[in-house]
């Protein structure tokens, strides 16, 4: 096997995010299906409207939040797949020198798939490991009829046995179409293939200084990256903000499920991210501490142009979460009696932005300090 | 003026510790061209590294103008880089993301030195400023990494194999520039080779066996590159 499951393994990111998106979509969607059985029993109009706004619930959360992760599970193996190629160049290089084709090297990629079938899976039994909980605080002020928990063969096809057949197969096309290269590009030095032709530069530009230029240069060799910060950050924002909200509209430990989850996706991406821009940079923060930059200039160069997009990040998970709860509020809720009415929580806000900056700041200077213990001789180990 | 004592060095652990430099002294007069010369695996590589402060010797001192470095913590040699020290590798090291000027930059911004494209333009890439790594030759872009570490001024330069992926026309062009600029910025040269000829270019040659200085001497006449045939 070219790619074995220890590549697959480093996927982690996936699974997590996996797990994530199957655990609340199979919640919902289980409830979904559920409560359609319990239909005909509702007799009272209150009921039924209460009914409608818990179908409604289970269709925009699986929507938006299914949605949502799906695509950022996606953006992140396709960057995967990519990172991997272009570090292994030359084995793959030599591999197809040899007679191996496209194809066959690309078959191998398979494997990425185990890591959302880990995930999807935990995700799915998890889901039903909590579904008493989740179905008695739906119901909580037994508005709607018993509502009894259900196999449904097609949530499992969609939620587990799709995504990673889906995926492993978009493995490995994505593999053979990033593999589609002559043999002798592949075995040129990756970092010279891996070079751009220039661009016409404003004198601006041409003014900076080293530090700087090589600051954006970093976010603008690895705009995947940029996205996964900006998405750690969004899901900080908004899951944060939106579990004390939720303590009002929902309860107390719907809230705390969704701090949970938005703090686990948040700081996997974060450090799957931070641990991607230090690994593939290690080269060049050798090289300038060859020539004397401090730790705190290679940090600055490196991961000081990260922090106004985890901002940028924190903003639109502010914006969105804000937006989501009003189309609740607004839209699904709006025939429902009792609903408090929601406005937009500053203080949260602002105890949100503080954490986040402070969490954030720690996690810097946790990876200063792996900067720091990167050895000068890494630039002589070919 | 460079002064290393009694230095031992070593790696690996227990039964497969290997001693590379054993007990080696030596004195480097400043402006000097010095070249070390030795087969493969006799340490001279190891002893640029720890000479230059990229490595720290098991015993023994490294002084420069009486300042023993080996005493330094990681942060005073970091510093200590900074201000004195210029180094140009076998395998270039350039930034490949980063045009000519930006890599030559990436030494000048150290020393302050606004006049970088100066330095672009001694070693004949005037015209190639905006160009990136992979768009040059192999000489170019070693002339690349000379101007990159001559852009931060240093007062001692270290080449390790400088012209060891290089064919001889072009590794020859690469060290007449260096000779060249060391006329001009009188900066002292240690370099590593096991060139022979390219020895009879340097004013001192130390010969390295076995983690030992075997032999040391000093060339009466120099030789440029083109005068030894190389």
């Amino acid at each position: 096997m070219l790619v074995g499951i220890k590549n697959a393994s480093k996927l982690i990111g996936i699974s997590v995010i996996a797990c994530c998106a199957v655990l609340v979509c199979t919640m919902f969607l289980n409830f979904y299906l559920d409560v359609q059985f319990i239909e005909n029993e509702i007799t009272s109009e209150l009921s039924r409207v209460f009914y409608h706004a818990q179908v409604s619930t289970a269709k925009v959360v699986c929507l938006v939040s299914g949605g949502c992760l799906l695509l950022t599970a996606l953006v992140m193996l396709l960057f995967y797949i990519k990172h991997y190629i272009d570090t292994h160049k030359k084995e793959l290089g030599i591999l197809k020198a040899l007679g191996y084709s496209n194809l066959k090297i690309a078959k191998s990629f398979w494997v990425f798939g185990i890591s959302t079938f880990m995930g999807t899976a935990i995700g799915y039994a998890g889901a039903f490991l909590i579904m008493p909980w989740f179905y008695a605080l739906q119901n909580e002020d037994n508005m709607l009829p018993g509502i009894t928990i259900n196999f449904h063969p097609s949530v499992l096809f969609y939620f587990v046995v799709l995504p990673t057949v889906c995926f492993s197969a978009l493995s490995v096309y994505y593999a053979w179409y990033k593999l589609r290269k002559p043999v002798l590009l592949l075995l040129k030095d990756s970092l010279q293939v891996a070079s751009k032709p220039p661009r016409h530069r404003t004198e601006k530009n041409r003014e900076l200084s080293f530090i700087e230029d090589l600051k954006r240069n970093t976010l603008k060799s690895k705009k995947a990256l940029v996205f996964f910060i900006i998405f750690a950050s969004f899901c900080f924002a908004a899951m944060t903000q939106m579990s004390f909200s939720m303590k009002d509209l929902s309860s107390e430990m719907m809230g705390v499920m969704m701090l949970v989850i938005g703090l686990v996706l948040a700081f996997t991406t974060l450090f799957l991210a931070i641990t991607t821009v230090i690994n593939g940079n290690t080269k060049t923060i050798a090289m300038m501490r060859v020539f004397g930059y401090s730790q705190k200039e290679c940090c600055r160069a490196i991961l000081g142009g990260y922090r106004p997009m985890s901002y940028i990040g924190f903003v639109i998970g502010t914006g969105y979460q804000y937006g989501l709860l009003r189309l609740m509020v607004d839209i699904v809720f709006k025939d429902l009696e009792g609903v408090p009415a929601y406005k937009f929580d500053f203080p949260v806000m602002l105890i949100s932005l503080v954490c986040f900056i402070t969490i954030y700041e720690i996690l810097m200077y946790v990876y200063s300090e792996k900067i720091k213990k990167i050895s000068i001789k890494e630039i002589m180990i070919e | 003026m460079i002064k290393a004592k009694d230095i031992i060095k070593s790696y690996g652990n227990g039964e497969s510790r290997f001693q590379v430099l054993k007990d080696i002294s030596l004195d480097i007069a400043d402006h000097d061209f010095v070249v070390i010369l030795g087969a493969s695996g006799s340490g001279k590589s190891t002893f640029l590294n720890v000479i230059s402060g990229l490595e720290r010797p098991d015993s023994g001192k490294v002084f420069y103008d009486g300042k023993d470095i080996t005493a330094f913590s990681d942060h005073e040699l970091t510093a200590f880089r900074k201000e004195n020290i210029g180094f140009i590798f076998q395998q270039y090291y350039l930034l490949p993301n980063m045009s000519v000027d930006k890599n030559v930059k990436m030494g000048a911004d150290l020393a302050g030195n606004k006049d970088y494209k100066t330095m672009i333009e001694a070693v004949g890439l005037g015209e190639k400023l905006h160009k990136y790594p992979s768009e040059l030759s192999g000489g170019e872009q070693q002339r690349v990494s000379v101007a990159r570490a001559l852009a931060k001024r240093p007062k001692v330069l270290f080449l390790d194999e400088p012209t060891g992926a290089l064919d001889e026309q072009t590794g020859r062009q690469v060290l007449d520039y260096i000779c060249k600029l060391q006329k001009e910025y009188d900066f002292t040269i240690v370099m590593v080779t096991h060139n022979l000829n390219i020895a009879e270019m340097a004013n001192t040659v130390i010969k390295m066996n076995s983690g030992k200085i075997s032999e040391i001497y000093t060339n009466e006449t120099k030789k440029t590159a083109y005068e030894i045939g190389w």
